[in-house]
């Protein structure tokens, strides 16, 4: 997936990431996923397959999930943009941050970022979400050490505790 | 001085904040000013000689930084057990993934069609590709014969069980390379620097082993290599052994540049070049009394190691090792081989060769119970080892495990007896079949016999300027819970707050020598040494009259910055010293073999669609004894987490191979389990307490591999009446063996048992 964008113009790109407008200078067809780890150093965002199999690229765009590593930069011209980094505020974590960490739902951390950004798509979709749409939910994102029951809790519990809103 | 336990408590995971906000810092979000992109060009045939290596047109070689193997300073091999794998292929290659050239450049889109411009032509050489045709010897790739290791294990008179044998039960199963498919890539950044030396920071287990590569490699003083552990984002025993050949060829571009170089693997080249769970083949032959009782056996247990030696003698030692399972043998002889094969060499991977052998058994033991006329829970139930009773290696078991009770509690708590009733009764009339199934298994925690005494590992607790500690190990993090459970460790030592503890990251020039994080040691063996280490912190400040024998966290903070201003630095070591009354013969392969097992009763159930003829577990009961649960959040974590990757070895992960290549290496056609695969995994904890562990601890990371698939392909076997012997098991093997044009072995359904 690490097509050579050589021979083509870098072109200027904005969108808001996070709340902040930004502003970057890259190859249309970069992925999104490089351009916010290399350009923007939101290195939260993580790289499993590079193919939109395993979810963990997973960011917001204009509120839908996405899988970043699909995304060529262009295409986020003008969009909003969330990711990990724009979770937390005040060094207060989100609710299904919290609820990450009080259930065990993340075990290496690679997958989590983008879990996290599922399980926060999922709660604005369904805010008390039922087992089976936590698992259906959460399918397009693979995580290889927790068996996935534990994320399970940890989404019900953050729709318990409101994480949507 | 009297607080509230920690132990046994889920406190916060120690990095997890990190790991939430993404913040934590794994090797791919770290750059250096200046930093190369490294690739490698790797052999494309599985063997042959090198005849001639050019570089193609359309690329600015000049630009190019290019290493080969005549551009290693040392000894060019990966420093492991023995020192056959080369480090970049001189002038032969051995398997289809092995790496001949290394290229750098600061543009990393330019690096991919550089490795291809790159064109290697061989004389090929004939090569093998199974346990078959290394043993045929039909072509002799390393070695005299094709063998890494082999091992015998003998216990009492095995040649004269057959004449007193009811029944004598033989069969063949085999098992299929799993890869560990953790989500973060491998990968490695080096620096060089004249003055400094070497320093390498990447995703990896054992810091000591990519230390020891590099010496060797470099011929370098050991103050002059530096191994750090970045943030691991999963590992499974796939980051022991090849995050050294990565940090090699970091550190060769490194060197040859004068610049730092990162290299970080895609998923296909990881999954296709990095190693993988061994294949294996097993036979099993047993005697049995009429009653059902074993009274020996012959299991001979073959191994897939790959081109090179690298892991695979302790990973047959292992598998050699639980092939007897927790039952009582009067007389066993266990074969066990690891043999050569032109594929990329196979690995560590959680179990170790454990789920492959106890596969095998606990299969066997369904069929025994077939031919016997039992049911799989009362054969299992007549042959369970018993206290004082010894393994096949001789060793006594000196707990009061009682595997009959831990037994009727998996079954009790999976409702086995009424479902099984059920499943009989509304099976003939039904296209979805319903099974269940069960095994019965145990692991080994620690390094086996000497293991741990040849190891010697090495902790250290400091106590930093504000007083609180600071442990300082080599055993890593990467995602069971490593930094966690040794902050508890040490915080219920010494009375104190979790937040009073923290834990250095691994880094060869900050920590001793620890172990490598493997063979389910972490807690067990470091966290005992940990826990020694803390208490003498304490006994130095009372030695020195700064703290009294009665105090409070905040007392004892207040001492350890009193002594740390007087004395500047407060370093407290231990050392592993074996056990009294432990003993292990190398050569026989006799003796106590582990400090201790964890024992274990799985039960899975499942449906198999006669319609799409998959198989999906509907519900999986988890039961353990894993002597004291530290953290009950990541002990839980630990158990679904394995059991979820039992699932993905007997149904869905299938590496297909062309010639020694991996062909599927990519998520889209390697499945593991999604969110909308796996079954509820029920977890149960027995804790009896190990006087080896940390607070009981016994070791539980690699448990939870052993029994899901042959507890599923027994239940498979009894949702259909046909006996599977091969994993994974794909539909495509269930619609052959349903097929009319196949003869599958049907299973009388008159011979499924008495209770």
């Amino acid at each position: 997936m690490n097509e050579s964008p050589q021979g083509r113009a870098k072109s200027e790109i904005s969108f808001t990431v996070n709340g902040k407008l930004e502003s970057v200078h890259v190859y249309p067809m970069e992925r999104l996923l490089d351009v916010l780890r290399h350009e923007l150093a939101l290195t939260g965002t993580k790289e499993g397959c590079g193919e939109g199999e395993c979810g963990s690229c997973s960011v917001l765009i204009d509120g839908t999930l996405v899988n970043s590593c699909l995304i060529p930069a262009l295409q986020a011209h003008g969009a909003k943009i969330i990711t990990i980094e724009g979770l937390a505020s005040d060094g207060r974590l989100q609710l299904l941050q919290q609820s990450f960490l009080d259930c065990g739902a993340a075990q290496c951390g690679i997958c989590t970022p983008g879990m996290i950004l599922a399980s926060l798509y999922l709660l604005k979709k369904t805010p008390q979400p039922t087992l089976e749409e936590i698992r259906e939910g959460l399918s397009g994102n693979l995580c290889r050490c927790t068996g996935y029951m534990q994320i399970f809790e940890a989404v019900a519990e953050a729709g318990r505790r409101g994480a949507a809103t | 001085m009297k607080n509230a336990p920690i132990v046994g408590t889920s406190v916060p995971r120690m990095e997890g904040r990190g790991k939430v906000t993404g913040h934590a810092r794994y090797v791919d979000d770290m750059t250096l000013p200046g930093m190369l992109y490294g690739a490698t060009v790797r052999s494309r045939i599985p063997r042959g000689k090198i005849k001639k290596i050019s570089f193609g047109p359309g690329i600015d070689w000049n630009e190019f930084v290019i290493v080969a193997a005549k551009d290693i300073p040392g000894k060019n091999c990966i420093a492991l057990i023995e020192d056959d794998q080369p480090c970049l292929a001189d002038g032969v290659v051995n398997h289809p993934e092995e790496p001949i050239l290394l290229l750098a450049h600061p543009n990393r889109h330019l690096l991919p069609k550089a490795v291809e411009a790159v064109s290697v032509e061989y004389d090929a050489l004939p090569a093998i590709f199974s346990i078959e045709e290394s043993a045929s010897l039909q072509q002799v790739i390393w070695g005299a014969d094709n063998i890494f290791k082999s091992y015998l294990i003998e216990k009492g008179d095995v040649d004269s069980v057959w004449q007193n044998a009811a029944h004598i039960v033989e069969a063949e199963y085999t098992t299929g390379a799993q890869e560990q498919l953790y989500i973060e890539n491998n990968g490695m950044i080096a620096a060089f620097d004249t003055d400094q030396g070497l320093t390498v920071w990447g995703s990896l287990q054992c810091p000591y082993y990519v230390h020891k590569a590099l010496l060797k490699l470099f011929d370098l003083p050991a103050d002059r290599v530096r191994v750090v552990q970045m943030e691991t984002g999963g590992a499974f025993g796939g980051k022991e052994e090849y995050p050294s050949m990565i940090a090699a060829h970091a550190a060769l571009l490194a060197m040859k540049s004068g610049k730092p170089v990162k290299i970080i693997y895609d998923r296909m080249e990881d999954m296709a070049a990095t190693t993988k769970r061994h294949p294996s083949r097993t036979r099993l032959r047993t005697a049995v009394t009429k009653d059902g009782k074993i009274l020996g056996g012959e299991i001979d247990f073959i191994i897939d190691g790959g081109a090179y030696k690298t892991l695979s003698p302790v990973v047959l030692s292992r598998g050699a090792i639980h092939a007897g399972g927790p039952y009582y043998w009067p007389g066993i002889r266990i074969r066990a081989k690891a043999v050569a094969t032109n594929a990329p060499p196979h690995g560590a991977f959680r179990g170790f060769g454990a789920p492959q052998s106890l596969f095998a058994l606990e299969r066997h033991m369904d069929r025994i119970a077939q031919v016997v006329g039992l049911s799989p829970v009362e054969i299992r139930r007549r042959n369970f080892l018993q206290p004082g009773q010894t393994t096949t290696t001789g060793q006594t078991i000196d707990e009061p495990i009682d595997l009959s009770k831990l037994l009727d509690r998996a079954l009790e708590l999976s409702g086995y007896h009424a479902k099984k009733e059920n499943f009989a009764r509304e099976n003939p009339q039904a296209t979805r079949k319903k099974g269940i199934g069960i095994a019965s298994f145990l692991h080994g925690a620690g390094f086996t016999g000497s293991g741990e005494r040849f190891l010697g590992s090495v902790v250290g607790i400091e106590a930093i300027a504000d007083g609180s500690l600071r442990i300082l190990v080599s055993s890593t993090e990467f995602g069971q819970g490593t930094n966690t459970v040794l902050c508890q460790i040490v915080a219920e030592a010494l009375g104190l707050r979790y937040e009073d503890v923290s834990i250095a990251q691994p880094d060869t020039h900050e920590v001793p020598n620890s172990g490598p994080t493997v063979a389910s040691r972490t807690v067990m063996v470091v966290g005992k040494l940990v826990q020694s280490a803390a208490i003498g912190i304490r006994k130095t400040l009372t030695a020195s009259g700064m703290l009294s024998d009665s105090y409070t966290p905040e007392e004892f903070r207040a001492a350890c910055r009193a002594y740390v201003a007087k004395h500047d630095n407060f370093r407290s070591m231990a050392q592993y010293e074996q056990p009294e009354g432990i003993f292990w013969d190398d050569e026989k392969y006799r003796g106590s073999a582990y400090a201790a097992f964890a024992w274990a009763v799985y039960v899975a159930e499942v449906t198999v669609d006669l319609a799409t003829y998959s198989v999906t577990v509907d519900d999986f009961v988890a039961l353990q004894e894993i002597g004291k649960v530290l953290h009950p959040v990541l002990a839980r974590g630990q158990i679904i987490g394995g059991v979820a990757q039992g699932i993905g070895f007997a149904l869905y992960e299938k590496v297909i191979w062309d010639h020694g290549r991996m062909q599927n290496g990519q998520m889209t056609n390697y499945i593991m389990p999604t969110s909308a695969d796996l079954p509820p995994i029920r977890v149960y904890f027995e804790e009896l307490g190990n006087v080896h562990g940390a607070y009981g601890a016994k070791g539980i990371g690699e448990l939870p591999m052993d029994g899901p698939a042959p507890a599923i392909i027994n239940a498979v076997e009894d949702a259909l009446h046909v006996a599977f012997h091969s994993i994974p098991l794909l539909p495509e093997d269930i619609f052959a063996a349903l097929s009319e044009n196949s003869a599958p072995e049907i299973v009388a359904p008159a011979a499924r048992g008495r209770e």
